[in-house]
């Protein structure tokens, strides 16, 4: 098909659709949909894992992200009864200058990376490393001190949450 | 090249991605956007290590992933509630008004 493979096509209409999913999170007055198209931005970011053959990391992308973070900013949200009219809005010169300033911080980010053409490559072929056995064993071997770590970070914020979130803290 | 896909599109796709998450923070004024933008910005980054771990053929890189995840759920979970709790007080969630918080 005009000289891409399948690969290539998944890739692009994956970038074009989280592109757009993205600006959409940004630009939509709901918060409701903005959460709603950060979800759909996730999805394709987890089909970019899958295309790198990194199933373990698309999964738990899928159920972190998508089904846990979202899900908390989506009762936030209805707890908080956002809508359009309550929306603070900011000037429409400040909207202008941010636009300004991201225009050229990736103007210069995309100058800067595009003589990474001599990159040294190491052909990969159908890698192997992210499937979860793999993973499996270089988390629990080599990081398995980080790992007990975070579940450490995990567990404190879970109770900064909770104090944070008590009405009166006797 | 990961399957025929070279580096420099993940580049870029994630530069992409990071950026509009900056732009989202900068013009932006409710709270819980901007922590959404910070989340894609999160992500971009996520990307593209996951793209230079399979270009290299190292699972450190992916590992890595796996601990931002579990890093930006905490501070999703703490940064929530403290967001729930300023709408308590204040009665809104416009970033601007944090400004109180130097007096």
């Amino acid at each position: 098909m005009l000289g891409y493979t399948i690969t290539q096509w998944v890739f692009g209409i994956l970038s074009f659709m989280a592109i757009m999913f993205a600006l959409m999170v940004v630009f939509s007055r709901n918060p409701v949909n903005s959460v709603l198209y950060l979800v759909l931005t996730f999805f394709c970011i987890a089909g970019h894992y899958l295309i790198m053959n990194a199933q373990f990391l698309a999964v738990v992308h899928i159920a972190v992200y998508a089904g846990a973070i979202m899900v908390l900013f989506l009762f936030v949200i209805m707890l908080m009864n956002l809508n359009q009219d309550t929306e603070p809005q900011k000037t429409m010169i400040s909207k202008i200058i941010a636009g300004v300033i991201g225009g050229l911080l990736l103007l210069v980010l995309v100058g800067a990376l595009k003589g990474t053409d001599q990159l040294t490559t190491i052909q990969s072929g159908a890698s192997k490393i992210g499937l979860v056995g793999n993973l499996g064993k270089v988390l629990f071997r080599e990081f398995l001190f980080p790992f007990e770590i975070v579940s450490i970070l995990l567990l404190s914020a879970l109770v900064g949450a909770i104090l944070i979130g008590k009405k009166d803290v006797k | 090249m990961i399957n025929g896909i070279s580096i420099n599109m993940y580049l870029l796709l994630s530069t992409v991605l990071f950026i509009i998450g900056a732009i989202g923070v900068m013009a932006r004024r409710n709270t819980i956007i901007l922590f959404m933008c910070i989340e894609l910005m999160l992500n971009a980054v996520n990307l593209l290590l996951v793209a230079f771990s399979t270009l290299h053929n190292d699972t450190a890189g992916q590992v890595f992933v796996f601990f931002i995840m579990a890093v930006a759920a905490a501070e999703v979970a703490v940064g929530l509630a403290i967001l729930s709790m300023i709408y308590r007080n204040l009665k809104s969630i416009d970033s601007d008004l944090l400004s109180e918080l130097k007096n």
